[in-house]
């Protein structure tokens, strides 16, 4: 198991090195100079030329790249050029709304894909199994920006249940808090349920045809009692591996809900920056959505080869 | 039989695609003229779907932004498949070799990557067009092209009649392309249908956030942006742009799902 954990971590930082050089080539190599790419086109020289100093632009690219590293590493990101604050503190602030919306997204989504694809596979073929692949088929196709514009328009307009947007802070209180989250957390988790719902169906009718379930009926236990004591287990293998894609994706994601509902979360920030042309900021917050999906992988390989040894002795 | 899924699908596909074609040649009203007296009309028999706060016509648009969508999304998907499958091919047949593991693990590489960030990066960076937004999902595309044909491909090289091939003196390249492709060519055309409904998605977010097609060419995505601030007096600018690209990607999908059963005896058979 420590053998197989070792050659993961190996191939996590590996992945993390290689993701890093791409980050950096695209933003400071590709477009040209950063520094007159962030004044614009009517910029003056000298202008150029300070900011230039400022961020360190005068070194040599691979230099630029190993300070930017080292500096990560220590928890120094850089200071954004349009906010004058350090990037580490505008990430952490950002990172509040976004890991609980994330969660709170993925709860909802798990909280109704499990029920559902339990109900359509031990169903199946009925009218009932047939409506809920129906329903995940509607659900995968809306776009969830839309989806967060229906929930405003019936909730916030027309109910006035909730605020259409803004986050008070988690200073107003917890319950505040996760009421402003709650339509974007919903439109997020919409298309992730309806995927997870037909992953959880497919996965647990594909093991209902292994033999060990004929050997447990075969042993007088009812197709019920096969689904719930030894089917369900056996079958989460594939709904888990969805369930961290889906948390990474969640937490990257959420860029457009975000921007939809004015929350200030990471996507929000990594969009504005991108406006803005902050390109300091921009590099931090991709690296450390790149990092969280990696990182989520890893965890999950970690979680497979725990539970099943046999995917320790593969690969 | 052809399964009921796949007829669904296509009959919705095909509505949009004759909509894109006929906007080519004939639109109720001019798309892009303004007429403002007429703004914010309800759905009514002139205007089928209403009017938008300029007085354009939303049916119009709605057809004209058809257009937008499907040639994003299906040069995207060219894109995925011109780089992918030969990059797939390359990597099944030189199975185990330095080559192939750098092609996968670039896919896997690709795949860390938050793909809307990046797809707004590289709008952001390179201008906001609908050309960028292709590339930006075509990048996407080429990684999900490229595993599923090293797959495939891999469960061929070791059947009989490529051995056969092979002793007759054929190239591991001339392989590939007579006797590899041909045989994955239907799970290709799967897939291609999945990536081509995630790519109308993909260009509808892109345009929302104002990355993709720049005005005044009509996309669904702006159509909804720009009705966001109006919703609550004049919903129908918001609900109709939204159905049409829920419609179209359902309609993808489910033809998706039609074609795979349909090609794909072994699912065929799991399903009766």
């Amino acid at each position: 198991m420590l053998r197989y954990a070792l050659k993961r971590a190996l191939s996590l930082t590996l992945s993390l090195i290689a993701a890093s050089l791409v980050i950096f080539c695209v933003i400071e190599i590709i477009p040209g100079d950063p520094a007159s790419y962030m004044l614009g086109l009517n910029a003056q020289e000298d202008t150029v030329a300070a900011l230039r100093r400022e961020l360190g632009l005068d070194a040599s690219a691979p230099a630029r790249y190993w300070g930017w590293v080292t500096g990560m590493l220590t928890g120094d990101f850089g200071t954004s050029y349009t906010y004058r604050t350090p990037v580490a503190e505008l990430i952490s602030a950002r990172i509040w709304v976004s890991l609980p919306l994330a969660l709170f997204a993925l709860t909802l989504s798990t909280l109704i894909a499990f029920p559902a694809g339990l109900y359509a596979a031990s169903k199946r073929a009925s009218l009932g199994d047939t409506s809920v692949m129906g329903l995940t088929q509607l659900g995968i196709a809306i776009p969830n920006f839309w989806f967060a514009m229906l929930l405003v328009l019936a909730f916030a307009i027309n109910l006035r249940w909730f605020s259409a947007g803004g986050f008070p802070g988690w200073d107003a209180g917890i319950l505040a808090g996760l009421k402003a989250l709650t339509l974007p957390a919903i439109a997020l988790a919409l298309p992730q349920a309806s995927i997870l719902t037909r992953v959880m169906r497919s996965s647990l009718l594909d093991t209902l045809d292994e033999d060990f379930i004929r050997t447990a009926r075969a042993k007088g236990l009812s197709r019920r009692q096969a689904l719930w004591k030894h089917a369900l287990r056996n079958a989460l293998i594939p709904v888990l591996t969805i369930i961290g894609l889906q948390f990474s994706f969640l937490l990257a994601g959420a860029i457009i809900i975000e921007n939809v509902f004015f929350l200030p979360g990471l996507g929000r920030l990594a969009f504005q920056a991108i406006t803005q042309r902050d390109l300091i900021v921009v590099e931090s917050v991709v690296m450390i959505l790149v990092f969280a999906v990696i990182l989520v992988t890893f965890m999950v390989d970690l979680a497979y080869a725990w539970v099943d040894p046999r995917l320790r002795a593969g690969r | 039989m052809i399964p009921k899924t796949l007829i669904i699908g296509a009959a919705l596909s095909a509505i949009f695609i004759a909509a894109a074609a006929i906007s080519f040649i004939w639109t109720p009203f001019d798309h892009a003229q303004l007429a403002i007296p007429n703004k914010l009309k309800l759905p009514s028999v002139t205007h089928w779907f209403g009017t938008d706060h300029f007085g354009r016509d939303i049916f119009s648009m709605i057809m004209v932004g058809a257009r937008t969508s499907i040639a994003v999304a299906v040069i995207a998907v060219g894109i995925g498949i011109v780089l992918g499958v030969p990059l797939g091919l390359t990597a099944a047949s030189l199975r185990g070799s330095w080559l192939d593991e750098v092609i996968m693990r670039s896919n896997d590489l690709i795949f860390a990557f938050p793909s809307l960030v990046i797809a707004i990066l590289i709008t952001a960076v390179f201008g906001p067009s609908a050309v960028n937004a292709i590339i930006a999902i075509g990048i996407f595309n080429t990684p999900v092209f490229a595993r599923i044909t090293r797959g495939a491909a891999l469960s061929l090289w070791s059947r009989d009649f490529l051995l056969a091939a092979r002793v007759a003196g054929k190239g591991k390249a001339r392989i590939s392309v007579e006797h590899i492709l041909p045989n994955i060519l239907n799970l290709l055309i799967v897939q291609g249908t999945i990536q081509f409904s995630l790519g109308i998605l993909a260009e509808a977010g892109l345009s929302y956030v104002g990355l993709g097609a720049q005005p005044p060419t009509p996309s669904w995505g702006r159509m909804l942006a720009e009705s966001q601030t109006m919703i609550s007096f004049a919903p129908h600018l918001a609900i109709f742009p939204g159905l049409a690209i829920v419609l179209t990607v359902l309609g993808l999908n489910l033809m998706g799902d039609g074609l795979r059963d349909l090609l794909d005896p072994r699912i065929r058979r799991q399903v009766t």
